[in-house]
């Protein structure tokens, strides 16, 4: 039972850090209808802005606001020289240019910073609780337990910032109808400038979290795949949805990975290690087969 | 009625509109004039919504102006129109599902908020005492449209009739000079249709508001309007008073011939 909640703990806290990531792609297609491609390439660059700016000489207090700076400013370019020219064009061509923005981040970032990975220092140790340990007897990282509490502390301000500014209202409308929103005056491209911004400071604090603990490379970018399968338990335009869809991944992928292959090889024969790295997809594919919206997601009625 | 009907402020010319190969306007003109009510009447898929849309810039016409206000242009931005002082409403209500009805409402007040998205990141102080002041100005909007009782709720839940009388309310939020109605009381019992009436002739005749109205219902139509644009096929086959616009016999004969 203890060995259980251990695993249950450490899967859920490293679940918050797929809800931030996924949390990016939910907020920009809510707003835009996009799904940004790039989002995975935004925490790369985030992660890499800020070990290069380290490397320059910048403290680690002054890489941070540096980093948000560049992101601000990639999110604001990527309205008015991507974005507003594709305004009332279908959804897939949004996409198609989200992935051009991918490979172009992927690019570029590498030449400015360097593409070597290196590790990146917040000082936060990854050694387990002592208190925890002596207590309970349970070994719980203290990195995955700062980074869950950071991740948690992002989404709730969000939250609050989405249901109670008028900014967020105005995303909400925009997300809600498009066609409406700008009828009654609302400025577009402000709200694109600033959910691209907001994304990208999301992107900053995943990519810091998930370099601090893996290293800053450009496996990185594949973050954005671990998010697809939240997204699709989730539903793609839940904010909620992401964080309990990170929850249910990160926590059942962990358990999967110790509890299922002493099953499988009992029932199967051979060897089943790695249980992890799929698991989640194939949970995802369930979701899609069972409830397609995902869990708190719209469901989607064409009018006919 | 009271009110002093003025000069021309909205004037369009020759618009011709096509998606693809369906002419849906062809070289139609027309005008409204300040302070008046002015219908749009026509058979399915006559061409009357796509009117308001290029009035309001949701559609871009192929040819022809459109003079608002003095200002000629080809065509309009949505997001013009309403910093212009148009507002509107939509065939297929366009409410905003997932808000109240106050929130709704409050979006309405967009383009009349004076402190800047940015500057409201900035400074909160101010941008909350702004708020405040649409907070009053929505009340009134409220009280107005006698909906007091379902300002929490999500407009989602309310009933058709009512979210029509909510969509009217975030245009109206806006304190707009000219308001664009799609079909407003379409899909409404009697006593709801004299409702919305009401409403529609007391902002015409107490805001002075100009209003540009597409309705089905004939009797409403003649009583309210003060002239009347009959389309047919995209074309316009008829523009008048009320009386004038009866008689045409051409317009008798759409009507005749087209099925509702
Ligand atoms: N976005 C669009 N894309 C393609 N065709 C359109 C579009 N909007 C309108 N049309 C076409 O233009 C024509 C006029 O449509 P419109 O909606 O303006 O008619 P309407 O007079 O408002 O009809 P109704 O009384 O049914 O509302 C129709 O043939 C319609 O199919
Ligand atoms: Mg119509």
């Amino acid at each position: 039972m203890r060995f259980f909640l251990e695993v249950l703990i450490s899967g859920l806290l490293s679940g918050v850090m797929y809800s931030l990531v996924a949390l990016g792609f939910v907020l920009i297609y809510k707003a835009s209808g996009v799904f940004n491609f790039a989002q995975g390439a935004m925490v790369y660059l985030a992660a890499l802005s800020v070990v290069g700016c380290m490397e320059k000489g910048a403290p680690l207090w002054l890489a941070i606001p540096l980093a948000l700076g560049i992101m601000t400013l990639f999110g604001i370019a990527t309205e008015k020289f991507v974005l507003r020219k594709l305004v009332n064009q279908p959804p897939i061509a949004l996409f198609m240019a989200t992935i051009g923005l991918a490979f172009f981040i992927e690019g570029l970032a590498p030449m400015v910073f360097g593409s070597d990975p290196r590790a990146l220092d917040l000082g936060i140790v990854d050694e387990p609780i002592e208190a925890i340990l002596n207590r309970w007897g349970m070994v719980i990282s203290r990195f995955d337990l700062v980074a869950a509490g950071i991740a948690a502390l992002l989404v709730t301000v969000l939250a609050l910032f989405f249901q109670y500014t008028r900014i967020g209202r105005a995303l909400r409308a925009v997300a809600d109808d498009h066609q409406a929103a700008l009828s009654i005056g609302i400025p577009l491209q402000h709200i694109w400038a600033i959910v691209w911004g907001v994304a990208g400071f999301v992107a900053l604090v995943a990519g810091m979290l998930w370099g601090a603990r893996n290293g800053v490379q450009f496996a990185l970018t594949f973050t954005a795949l671990k998010a697809l399968p939240v997204l699709i338990i989730g539903g793609f335009t839940s904010v909620p949805g992401a964080i309990v869809g990170g929850l249910i991944i990160g926590a059942s992928e962990k358990l999967a990975e110790i509890y299922l292959p002493p099953l499988m090889e009992s029932a199967f024969g051979g060897n089943f290690g790695g249980i992890e790295g799929w698991f989640p997809y194939v949970l995802a594919l369930l979701f899609l087969l069972i409830r397609p919206e995902g869990l708190f997601g719209e469901k989607h009625i064409d009018r006919v | 009625m009271s009110k002093t009907i003025g000069d021309v402020i909205l004037d369009l010319q020759n618009i011709s509109l096509r998606f693809g190969g369906v002419k849906a306007l062809t070289d139609i003109s027309f005008d409204v004039r300040e302070h008046e009510i002015r219908a749009i009447i026509g058979p399915n898929g006559a061409g009357k919504s796509s009117m308001l849309n290029v009035i309001n810039g949701v559609y871009h016409p192929q040819e022809g102006i459109i003079i608002f206000r003095g200002r000629e242009r080809k065509k309009m931005e949505p997001h013009q129109a309403a910093t212009q002082g148009i507002a509107r409403t939509f065939q297929n209500i366009a409410l905003f599902k997932g808000m109240t009805v106050l929130d709704n409402l409050m979006t309405g007040r967009i383009t009349r908020m004076k402190t800047r998205f940015f500057e409201h990141a900035l400074w909160w102080g101010r941008a909350q005492r702004e708020e405040l002041e649409h907070r009053k100005k929505v009340e009134e909007v409220i009280d107005f449209l006698e909906i007091q009782h379902i300002r929490k709720t999500p407009v989602s839940r309310l009933p058709y009739g009512l979210q029509k009388r909510v969509e009217l309310g975030r245009a109206l939020a806006a304190e707009p000079s000219m308001l664009l109605l799609d079909e407003p009381m379409a899909g409404m019992n009697v006593e709801e249709k004299q409702d919305m009436c009401r409403f529609i002739l007391d902002v015409n005749d107490q805001l002075g508001t100009t209003i540009v109205l597409i309705e089905h219902d004939m009797g409403v139509v003649m009583d309210i309007s003060d002239r009347v644009v009959v389309l047919d096929y995209g074309k316009k086959i008829g523009d008048g008073v009320p009386e004038e616009v009866k008689n045409n016999p051409e317009v008798i004969k759409a009507y005749l011939g087209a099925s509702h």
